[in-house]
């Protein structure tokens, strides 16, 4: 049984219907990537499995049981974690107190120690967050989720806005991650190097509906994606 | 983060030691002001909790102020069932029945933000004080309620004014310490973390309803020992002892002090208090400078004199007192750590 069931999900605002009875799935261990041009709903699919919003139909299920029981901040406690698009890190606080509030709902405090040293950002501990450079402010906000020791995270473009090199590293950094906590994680990413790079498999979607599901290669051989992206996949 | 706490308890004991000696050096007079001062410390505190550290706006403070003043003035006069409360027993009752109302007003809260909130806290600050007249057998209508005169307990020999002065000064260190703390803990993070971005401290596992209401009511709490205090001090309460521009100076004493510096928060009390009572002092300064002349004994001319400093001073420290301190204080240790 998958870890992430996401079953027929709709979602509309107003006339737009950004998610039209979608379905995927994420298997424990996993690395998923959820990919499409942009408008095509995952932001919003992250959006409905962190609970920020309730869909008009379908269910999502994690580790079998509905997530809808659950209140949005009380998704963190059955294991989910999450980065945003932008960052959005509590900017008038210290880098050791963003991560803190990662573990807000975890006991003592030397969790979010560790998690600096994992992610090797123990030089800037007390350095207010908004003093840093951007790629260090993504890794400070993937230290955050960390913190909260979660099953499984959502990792929300975690490559837009850093270089060519720190991608790469990137990569190597969330395989590594996945394995020594033993995550499985799904990946909203437009960087194709990166996706097709990790990812075990890749669910692909356009104008709310999913087209496509697969193998990084299997995904990239599929016609109809290609015509969604009008491009060559790197 | 050891190397971080020296700073601040050593400007505690500052305070602390100027605060237990500063009578000794200043008329009666000077420290039932000073007193008065300690008040507004007091609701400021309260409300850099709620604005400065959760990132909640609120216009109606003035109104917590004045429930914290009422229950303190009913339990001493009337009583509890025929049992009247000395006046000092009513001020943790007059923060738990403001600390309960701002609980209630915390909740329409939750819905609302920035300007809405701000508009629905006014109309609090505004109607509120003038329930009293409506329910004037409850709370003396327009003449409001006479307290006995406030008189050191104990056979203590010291004035009226000075036992006030200590009694506030006293609450109001407590009361800071006990802000420090809920603020470098786990509850003050919860509150920076919604202040700073709420879907992030949503996703964090932090209720915003638990986390906003409970701002509310703990600001509230400090509101209604201020009034409380305020009501013991001057021996009296009526609607308006509490005006709606009361609300209005505590937002600008919170700005002065520098939204979430706890510390700031005694330079912003002080700025309102002297302003509101001084400003024709403020008005023969400026009549030394060439070429102007403000006539002190004109009306009008003390508002205009308020006016006219606060925007000096918000021109000169967009981010108050406490930013102030915080950039000093950056410039010295940067300077340190370069040198070495």
């Amino acid at each position: 049984m998958p870890l992430l069931e996401v079953e027929n999900v709709s979602m509309r605002f107003g006339g737009i219907v950004a998610l039209d009875a979608v379905s995927f799935d994420a298997a424990a261990g996993e690395i998923v990537g959820l990919i499409g041009p942009n408008g095509a709903g995952k932001t919003t699919a992250f959006n409905v499995i962190t609970r920020l919003y309730t869909p008009d139909e379908g269910d999502v299920r994690f580790d079998g049981e509905s997530l809808f029981g659950t209140s949005p901040s009380g998704v963190i406690r059955r294991g989910i974690a999450r980065t945003f698009q932008n960052v959005e890190l509590f900017s008038g606080m210290s880098v050791i107190d963003n991560v803190r509030v990662g573990g807000h709902l975890r006991q003592g405090d030397q969790s979010a120690d560790d998690v600096l040293f994992y992610m090797n950002l123990h030089s800037v501990r007390d350095r207010p967050v908004s003093d840093l450079p951007y790629g260090t402010q993504k890794r400070v906000e993937l230290a955050r989720a960390l913190a909260s020791g979660p099953q499984f995270l959502l990792l929300d473009e975690p490559a837009g806005g850093l270089s060519h090199e720190e991608v790469e590293q990137l990569g190597v950094f969330i395989r590594r991650m996945r394995d020594d906590f033993e995550l499985t994680i799904l990946l909203v990413e437009h960087h194709m190097g990166l996706v097709m790079g990790i990812a075990d498999r890749v669910h692909v979607l356009d104008f709310g509906k999913r087209i496509a599901e697969g193998t990084p290669a299997e995904v990239q051989a599929n016609t109809s994606v290609i015509e969604a992206y009008l491009g060559v996949p790197t | 983060m050891r190397a971080r706490l020296w700073p601040e308890l050593s400007a505690f004991a500052a305070v602390a030691v100027v605060v237990a000696l500063l009578p000794r050096f200043v008329s009666d007079f000077r420290a039932r002001e000073l007193a008065i001062v300690g008040m507004y410390f007091i609701a400021l505190l309260g409300l850099s909790i709620l604005t400065g550290f959760n990132g909640q706006i609120s216009l109606g403070h003035g109104a917590f102020m004045a429930i914290g003043g009422y229950t303190t003035a009913i339990l001493s006069v009337d009583g509890f069932f025929g049992h009247q409360l000395r006046d000092l027993w009513t001020i943790p009752i007059a923060g738990l029945v403001a600390g309960i109302a701002g609980l209630v007003v915390g909740i329409p809260a939750l819905r609302l933000s920035g300007l809405y909130l701000a508009l629905i806290t006014f109309g609090i600050a505004v109607s509120f004080p003038q329930l009293p007249k409506e329910f004037d057998h409850f709370f003396g209508g327009t003449t409001g309620k006479i307290l006995d005169l406030a008189k050191p307990p104990f056979g203590l020999g010291t004035t009226t004014n000075n036992w006030i002065y200590y009694l506030t000064w006293g609450i109001a260190l407590v009361l800071l310490v006990a802000a420090w703390l809920l603020v470098r803990g786990k509850t003050g993070r919860a509150f920076k973390a919604i202040r700073d971005s709420e879907v992030a401290a949503v996703s964090a596992g932090i209720s915003l309803p638990r986390y906003k209401t409970l701002a509310f009511g703990i600001s509230a709490f400090y509101a209604g020992v201020a009034g409380s205090l305020y009501a013991i001090a001057n021996a009296y309460v009526n609607p308006d002892v509490f005006p709606i521009i009361l609300s209005v100076y505590l937002v600008v004493g919170l700005a002065v002090g520098g939204l979430d510096s706890l510390f700031g928060m005694i330079a912003g009390a002080a700025l309102i208090y002297f302003l509101q009572n001084h400003a024709d002092t403020v008005a023969r300064w400026i009549n030394h400078l060439p070429a102007l002349s403000l006539d002190p004994k004109q009306p009008g001319i003390p508002s205009v004199v308020f006016g006219i400093v606060l925007i000096v001073v918000m021109v000169l420290l967009p981010t108050g007192a406490g930013g102030l301190v915080r950039k000093l204080f950056g410039l010295l240790t940067s300077r340190l750590y370069t040198r070495s």
